[in-house]
């Protein structure tokens, strides 16, 4: 009876926490191309963005409103920053907090653009915004190189979700 | 009810639509990729409006070698962090033939800051000794199939006309220039003023999205 209710206390902190993640993980390309190759029933939308790119910004909620849509589908938001390293600190984590950014965000830590684009997408030439949206399990992948409107985004979603 | 009935066969064909072209990209308001130059191909003159109100086209530079021609803008971070780069590159190149010509193709009904006006005020600021040409229609980018800013094309000379020598980025490293590794543009010049075959034609890079007009 106590677990009990020290169960139920539990849940009730996690439900009352901040439902936005403040953490941003620095990876490397290793790491983001598992999740592309990833070979479930799982669909990734995976936002490549930046603070100082402008439509980046102006997207960013379209991809939140897709996170919570489909949260009790396999469906996966993952925005990756490509901002400097250096400036994780001072322009990325407080982006994220101020926004209350509820995705999972990465951060990549990678110089040379000519020697990752090409292992992302080799349909991408390296302009911000990009969106992918992978499944692999289904054999699906499309990708947009411009900044998508929410109607946009849910129509090229369509053939990945339940409706 | 009767406006769910013909709004069923609709959403189905638009399912349709996109379910077809699942697994390409998707095409968008700019260029597609199989749209603009290659290395090899000719590029084709154009007349654009330069920043000091006179019209610059590849023909107008009769001792030009070739050309360093570069789609920047003001208002992109990563055009600005390479803009004293593409400075550097014209004070090194154009003396001996290969002159910069800078281009920029955003809207600026999308990017007020890239208007002509801007445009002529950044130029004076910032001294630039090359043209920096406004392509108010988009159709030079669209041809050349400029996708971000910066995107740079190296053009050659061949008799009357220019070919497309590389394409791509100005080195691997936009945070510090110094720190780069590969200095494409410059080792593309080396190559071809020794006569020898450019190495690296292409390279890819981060930039920002050309800023396309809206489709009407």
């Amino acid at each position: 009876m106590k677990h009990l209710r020290v169960l139920v206390l539990l849940l009730l902190c996690l439900g009352a926490a901040p439902a936005w993640a403040q953490k941003v993980s620095v990876v490397k390309l290793p790491a983001l191309q598992r999740v592309l190759a990833r070979p479930t029933d799982t669909t990734y939308v995976i936002n490549f963005w930046a603070t100082w790119c402008k439509p980046c910004i102006e997207e960013l909620p379209h991809f939140e409103k897709v996170r919570a849509r489909y949260a009790n589908q396999k469906v996966r938001v993952l925005l990756v920053s490509l901002d400097f390293p250096s400036k994780l600190e001072q322009k990325v984590k407080p982006f994220v907090k101020q926004q209350r950014l509820a995705s999972t965000v990465w951060l990549l830590n990678e110089t040379d653009a000519n020697a990752y684009i090409d292992k992302v997408d080799p349909k991408w030439s390296g302009a911000l915004p990009f969106t992918l949206l992978i499944n692999n399990r289904r054999k699906l992948r499309t990708s947009f190189e411009q900044p998508l409107t929410e109607a946009e985004l849910t129509q090229a979603l369509r053939p990945f979700v339940r409706p | 009810m009767k406006k769910a009935a013909y709004l069923l066969p609709l959403l189905l064909v638009l399912a349709l639509i996109v379910g077809f072209s699942s697994y390409m990209r998707t095409p968008g308001p700019g260029p597609s990729p199989d749209e603009g130059y290659k290395v090899g191909d000719k590029a084709m003159d154009f007349k654009l409006k330069n920043v000091d109100g006179k019209t610059v086209s590849l023909s107008s530079n009769a001792g030009a070698k070739g050309y360093i021609v570069v789609f920047t803008c003001n208002t992109c971070p990563y055009a600005q962090a390479y803009e004293s780069r593409i400075m550097a590159l014209h004070q090194k190149y154009a003396s001996q033939g290969y002159p910069v010509v800078a281009i920029n193709p955003n809207d600026p009904q999308i990017a007020p800051g890239d208007s002509f006006e801007k445009m002529q005020e950044r130029a004076t600021e910032k001294k630039y000794a090359f043209p920096y040409l406004f392509d108010e229609t988009q159709s030079v980018a669209r041809t050349f199939g400029a996708t971000r800013t910066p995107h740079v094309y190296v053009l050659q000379r061949s008799g009357q006309d220019f070919k497309v020598a590389y394409i791509g980025a100005i080195d691997n490293n936009t945070e510090d220039g110094t720190a780069a590794t590969e200095r494409y543009v410059e080792s593309a010049m080396t190559q071809l003023m020794a006569g020898k075959p450019v190495q690296t034609t292409s390279t890819k890079a981060i930039g920002c999205t050309i800023k396309w007009k809206k489709k009407a």
